[in-house]
């Protein structure tokens, strides 16, 4: 039963995550850009990304980043080296049209909670452990389903008792049980499917990507970067009805160690989040090879916003929020109910009786 | 007879399942049209999701009044 302590830990602090961006807007930890002037024109990438590096010096730059829903904002991750600890980074923000540091992105409160969420500050180890929690906490729901029918075969649906503490729990861990299934099932899936995500990363870096680089196998990772614009400019041509979500870095985890990748992403909820890569020259900015990514890392991508809640606007968010709680309150009676019974088995077991099915 | 007294012994699969089976198919349907569509997706979505907490609120309230 120690597994159920691990997925209420993924509930609880999966709840303030939901709002993480609310909550880090509110305590500065999202920089809002200026308001722009009518007709300002924005500044080049290549300037931002000499500020970037030269608020960060002795760093380099691993990504810089658009958000879809802040256009005026341009995100810089720098590292102390281009595939150094993700947990070394820092992530700035800086106005698009004048390419002043708009201040530190994420951190905060809302870090600690992402980190206990994840991987609990283990690493990947960690991450995966929760992902085997995760599946556990899979199984439990499909053995919840194949126990509602003896449980509940006389009952009406949406039976409350008042009898005793145990049976009001027990009503209530079968009614929302039932009715939360299928958000709880696809909420669990979603993030097991998310703790595999470096796994199937280097898959992708073992064969798509290999693949796409072929020609440049054994050369040197490039002395002197291909101007951003020039390539961003490139890599929209390649893929002209879509924006650029990011471009990573040569050598960054995202890519090859001679090559940008530039991320492009569609404009609906559902193409916003499928990714097509376009590998570019580091050298030249000239564009290498673009194709899809494999079917894994679009189940990926599409999982992601179902495991968050973040895709439906604030009404969806809530409702996430009170499914958590209610999935909190049934893994919390399913422990009490357990508690109990295992209570109970042991003074039967003392008094020498046989074992009675509980009375329903 | 003996079908009703076996229905009412051991349940139908129905009366057991069909509540929780209606109300996952209403999540999942909600869960994907705010992926594939943004204004009545959306729209589709907070009342599918919405649901079953409104039916936990009414079950709820129901068993007080009782």
């Amino acid at each position: 039963m120690i597994p159920t302590l691990f997925l209420l830990l993924l509930c609880v602090t999966g709840l303030p995550l939901i709002f993480h961006h609310e909550i880090d807007e509110l305590l500065g930890y999202d920089p809002k850009p200026e308001i722009a002037q009518p007709g300002a024109v924005k500044r080049s990438i290549d300037e931002i990304a000499r500020t970037a590096l030269a608020n960060d010096p002795g760093r380099v730059l691993q990504y810089i980043l658009w958000d879809k829903d802040e256009p005026n904002t341009v995100i810089a991750f720098t590292n102390n080296k281009v595939d150094g600890d993700p947990d070394a980074a820092t992530l700035r923000a800086y106005d698009a049209h004048t390419a002043k540091p708009l201040g530190s992105v994420g951190g905060g409160p809302m870090l600690i909670f992402l980190k206990l969420h994840v991987d609990m500050f283990a690493g990947q180890p960690g991450k995966l452990f929760l992902g085997a929690m995760g599946f556990l906490f899979l199984v439990a729901i499909i053995s919840g389903v194949v126990l509602y029918w003896p449980f509940t075969r006389r009952l009406s649906f949406g039976t409350l008792r008042d009898k005793s503490r145990r049976i009001a729990w027990f009503d209530w861990h079968n009614l929302l049980g039932a009715i939360t299934i299928a958000w709880a099932l696809v909420v669990g899936t979603t993030g097991v499917i998310n703790t595999l995500a470096e796994v199937m990363l280097s898959q992708w870096k073992a064969t798509e990507l290999a693949d796409m680089v072929k020609p440049y196998a054994g050369k040197p990772p490039p002395v002197h970067l291909a101007s951003l614009d020039a390539t961003l400019e490139k890599a929209r041509k390649t893929a002209p009805d879509m924006n650029v979500s990011f471009v990573a870095f040569p050598g960054t985890p995202f890519t090859s160690s001679h090559h940008f990748a530039v991320f492009m992403r569609g404009h609906t909820p559902l193409t916003s989040r499928l990714l097509k890569p376009v590998l570019l020259d580091g050298e030249t900015g000239e564009v290498s090879d673009a194709r899809d990514l494999p079917v894994y890392l679009k189940a990926l991508l599409v999982s992601q916003p179902l495991h968050f809640g973040d895709y439906g606007g604030m009404p969806l968010k809530i409702i996430w929020a009170l499914l958590d709680v209610m999935t909190i309150v049934v893994i919390g009676s399913g422990l009490y109910l357990w508690i109990v019974k295992r209570r109970k088995h042991r003074s039967h077991a003392i008094a020498g009786q046989p074992l009675l099915q509980p009375s329903e | 007879m003996i079908a009703a007294r076996k229905s009412r012994s051991s349940g139908n699969w129905w009366t057991v399942y069909g509540g929780p089976l209606v109300l996952g198919l209403l999540s999942i349907a909600g869960l994907l049209s705010a992926l594939l569509s943004e204004g009545p997706g959306r729209y589709f979505s907070w009342l599918a999701l919405g649901a079953p907490v409104a039916l936990a609120v009414w079950f709820f309230v129901r068993r007080r009044r009782a």
